[in-house]
């Protein structure tokens, strides 16, 4: 699957330029299964980025990478799991350590929230889109978020609310924002859509 | 104490009311007939007598009861203030700012005495009287930001500058125009501007980055920004949006003069000194379609102004779906005179 | 824009070349404080014109009962500092701008690595009293030419994590030891000469650290050259700009409308539109890009010059 092309939005929604190597340079890369794929093709680029890379592979086994050899490849199940690990990658490493995250908006999200707290400012982590355009809701009612949202409007994971998807992201939190659809008109939904890439 | 304070609610029965006296003060937002974007920027305080341009921190008849519903609000939900772990330098300076211009503006409702770090506070409105070491955290019961804008009218943004931009990075925001803090913390001016329709096509936020990096020590700043809001409400945030919502759709022709409020923000900027941070105070103050026509000049130039709005800004803020019957009933104020230029009512 | 108007209470010869100067209210009132790495602009009246030089605060920034700095003589320079070195003494009245702040600290960062070059050290001298009463981790590295010349060591606290490096004594400031291996979230801040500044950038770019994790300021005054005249677009005025005045100097001078602030070439605020351009812009500041400076169709006043036969600005 290559790399998602997303139209032009407004000046808080994300863009992902794409995985391109910075050498041999310590490297700390986190993907789901489809970003997986992303590392792959960055290693076909340039074998030496993986010389003093830690990969965290989000919910997938060390088969999606093939034959590729990072120093320490970890696995993880799911964010919940793999967020204890990165944050302890992010706190030891150096000056210069480069962050390649690929996969869904969730996991880049999750993870740049993660690196951005660290010190690194998110324009300067790679990051590639791959895989599903599901997005990372959270309700601006009661906080919760509801992953792999991939329709508009949709309905809160937690407080059940009808909440239409906002293209207004928040790089700290590394989530878009739902706003209740109904609010004025209890009951008045329009039509559920897919979310457009 | 010569001012009164009302007995009043911004929730509930909404018992809000403006005197005759904080109608003639009612800082009108609009300077012509008609009304688009603009860097309509002024030097802060500064004004004529008895308006609230004249202070650095305007404090008014409805104070105690604002400050009621702050507390409120953040009972129901905490993280309406935030402050990032480096702001808290920033939030000390504020409470300085606030603390020693009060006291120097309002003489009787505020004192402070200063002995180096050894700070006395007396807020009498609130009954409040604090002995408490300046930069030093663990002498408040809050953080110094939290603290002094529990006290303060409006809301507040704490912006940390670097990299040429601006950060929101700090917040005490229970009266927002439907924005969130809890999202927007730690954006930057761009970010947190996004979802306002036309402006940074028009280079409105380029310019007003630019001249807000720049302004400096001791030079303060303001400007009017504006929206509707259905019933005399302060927190009108996206969290509690499912529960305000509904309200907006009870204007009919009969109530829309005493429910539809015209709800103006005096925005502030003052370069803050230990944090090079800047304060970004944002006052809201409140007045019903009948109080501003109260005023001919008033009633006539708003009816102009909301009739002929961009539809994309009449949506953004929020009043389209009342835009009709808002604009019928201006219209029995607008016998189509002249008005005068500037803001404040004909003498 | 706001002005104080000081006494000048104390002047002390650091070194041969470095004097520091300290200034209070009159009337003993408390100054407005101010952030580390803040500086001001002094007014140097001489004759007609005012020059202003802006020059780092040394002192403590919370600390409101005076304002310091420090001054190198620059004998080839237009003037300003050695106005400040024979003409200002104990006693004299000098009037000063606000602290401004162009170079602050980030105060987010895990760790802060400070790097100053001769005399570049002055701004550094409040901030490091800011990271130690924010109790924040930093380690400040000063290199100079000879220990004669290091006017600084006067001024510096003696710790474990301030470094002092002599060339002439043959410890080097070595930029790679310092700054490979630093843990992530550091920022580093350099000032000093254009070369110290270029070297820890080019450093930081080899050892991969984000941009935006590093910090310089240029503490240069606007240079000397040749005369040259400029031509005020909205009035058809020619303004002649003399060896030793910057070309703000004289814009000022002739009553030109202009605004400013740092006077060094770094704060963007007397960015002016070129209208017209028959000859070379001499680029001195730090505000324009590169593309910018080769097109020619803007200009720094504070610090950059003209050769050439027609300069017309949008003023």
């Amino acid at each position: 699957m290559p790399k998602t092309e997303f139209s032009p939005s407004i000046d808080s929604r994300p863009t992902y330029a794409g995985l391109v190597s910075q050498g041999a340079a310590p490297a700390i890369m986190v993907a789901d299964e489809a970003g997986a794929a992303a590392l792959f093709d960055l290693a076909a680029s340039d074998a030496s980025v993986m010389d003093h890379a830690h990969v965290v592979l989000v919910g997938c086994d060390a088969a999606a990478l093939g034959d590729v050899k990072p120093v320490a490849l970890h696995e993880a199940p799911d964010f919940d799991a793999a967020t204890p690990l990165v944050t302890q990658l992010l706190n030891t490493a150096r000056m210069g350590t480069q962050i390649y995250l690929a996969g869904s908006e969730g996991l880049i999200g999750h993870v740049s929230a993660l690196a951005f707290a660290a010190g690194m400012p998110v324009d300067e982590i790679q990051m590639e889109h791959r895989g599903s355009i599901a997005r990372r809701m959270q309700c601006v009612h009661c906080k919760g978020i509801t992953e792999d949202v991939t329709t508009d409007p949709f309905t809160c994971a937690h407080c059940g609310l009808t909440l239409f998807v906002r293209d207004h992201f928040s790089r700290r939190l590394g989530v878009f924002q739902g706003v209740c659809v109904d609010a004025e008109t209890p009951g008045v939904v329009p039509e559920v859509v897919e979310i457009q890439a | 104490m010569t001012m009164q304070f009302n007995d009043e609610t911004f929730r509930g029965d909404y018992t809000y009311h403006n005197s005759p006296e904080a109608i003639r003060r009612f800082p009108f937002p609009f300077d012509q007939d008609s009304y688009m974007y603009s860097v309509n920027i002024e030097q802060h305080p500064g004004g004529p007598k008895d308006t609230p341009f004249e202070k650095m921190f305007d404090v008014d008849e409805h104070y105690v009861a604002e400050m009621k519903d702050r507390e409120i609000t953040l009972a129901e939900d905490p993280l309406r203030c935030q402050s990032l772990p480096h702001m808290e330098l920033a939030g000390w300076d504020l409470l300085e700012l606030i603390m020693v211009s009060k006291a120097r503006d309002y003489p009787d409702l505020f004192t402070l005495h200063r002995d180096g770090n050894d700070w006395h506070w007396i807020n009498k409105p609130l009954g409040i009287e604090k002995k408490f070491t300046f930069l030093d955290a663990t002498t408040l019961p809050c953080g110094p930001m939290e603290y002094i804008t529990r006290q303060t009218q409006g809301d507040f943004a704490l912006l940390h500058e670097r990299d040429n931009n601006l950060w929101m990075d700090a917040g005490m925001i229970t009266s927002q125009a439907d924005w969130s803090l809890d999202f927007d913390v730690g954006m930057n001016f761009f970010e947190w501007h996004a979802p306002v329709p036309k402006a940074r096509k028009m280079g409105v936020f380029d310019k007003a980055l630019k001249f807000l990096l720049a302004v400096g020590q001791g030079q303060h700043y303001r400007r009017l920004n504006w929206t509707m809001t259905v019933n005399p409400r302060l927190d009108t945030s996206p969290e509690n949006y499912h529960k305000w919502g509904p309200e907006k759709r009870t204007i009919t022709p009969e109530n829309v003069g005493q429910k539809q409020f015209l709800r103006v923000e005096l925005q502030t900027f003052f370069r803050l000194p230990r944090s090079n941070a800047l304060a970004f105070p944002i006052r809201c103050y409140l007045m019903n379609l009948e109080d501003i026509a109260s005023n001919p000049k008033w009633g006539r130039r708003l009816h102009r102004v909301l009739r002929d709005i961009d539809p994309a800004l009449a949506e953004y803020k929020g009043f389209a779906v009342n835009q009709k019957i808002i604009v019928d009933y201006l219209s029995q104020f607008d016998d189509g005179a002249p008005t005068s230029p500037g803001i404040f009512p004909d003498a | 824009m706001k002005k104080l108007c000081l006494k000048v209470t104390a002047v002390e010869q650091l070194s041969p070349l470095v004097k520091r100067f300290r200034f209070e209210d009159p009337t003993g009132a408390t100054l407005p404080v101010f952030s580390g790495g803040a500086h001001l602009t002094v007014e140097m009246p001489e004759g007609d014109t005012i020059r202003r030089n802006s020059y780092s605060l040394i002192s403590d920034p919370y600390d409101g009962s005076a304002y310091e700095i420090a001054v190198r003589r620059e004998d080839r320079g237009r003037g300003g500092s050695l106005y400040m070195h024979t003409k200002v003494s104990e006693g004299d009245d000098i009037t000063v701008s606000l602290p401004s702040n162009l170079f602050q600290l980030d105060l987010r960062a895990r760790k802060h690595v400070l790097i100053g070059g001769g005399i570049g050290i002055t701004p550094f001298l409040s901030q490091l009293r800011q990271l130690d009463m924010e109790q924040k981790p930093y380690e400040l590295h000063y290199a100079a030419r000879s220990r004669e010349e290091a006017a600084g060591i006067k001024l510096l606290p003696q710790a474990a994590h301030i470094h002092v490096h002599i060339s002439e004594e043959g410890s080097r400031m070595d930029l790679g030891a310092i700054l490979d291996g630093q843990p992530l979230g550091t920022h580093v801040y350099t000032c000093g000469p254009d070369g110290l500044i270029t070297a820890v950038a080019d450093q930081t770019a080899r050892l991969g650290w984000p941009k935006a994790a590093v910090h310089s300021e240029a503490f240069t005054a606007p240079p000397p050259g040749e005369p040259f005249d400029v031509v005020v677009k909205s009035s058809g005025k020619t303004v002649h700009v003399k060896a030793d005045q910057s070309l703000l100097e004289a814009l000022e001078a002739a009553k030109v409308d202009i605004d400013y602030s740092c006077r060094g070439g770094a704060c963007g605020r007397c960015h002016t539109k070129v209208t017209a351009c028959d000859g070379r812009i001499l680029h001195n500041d730090h505000w324009l890009s590169d593309d910018e400076r080769a097109a020619q169709q803007d200009i720094m006043p504070c610090m950059s010059r003209f050769k050439g036969t027609r300069l017309e600005l949008d003023l």
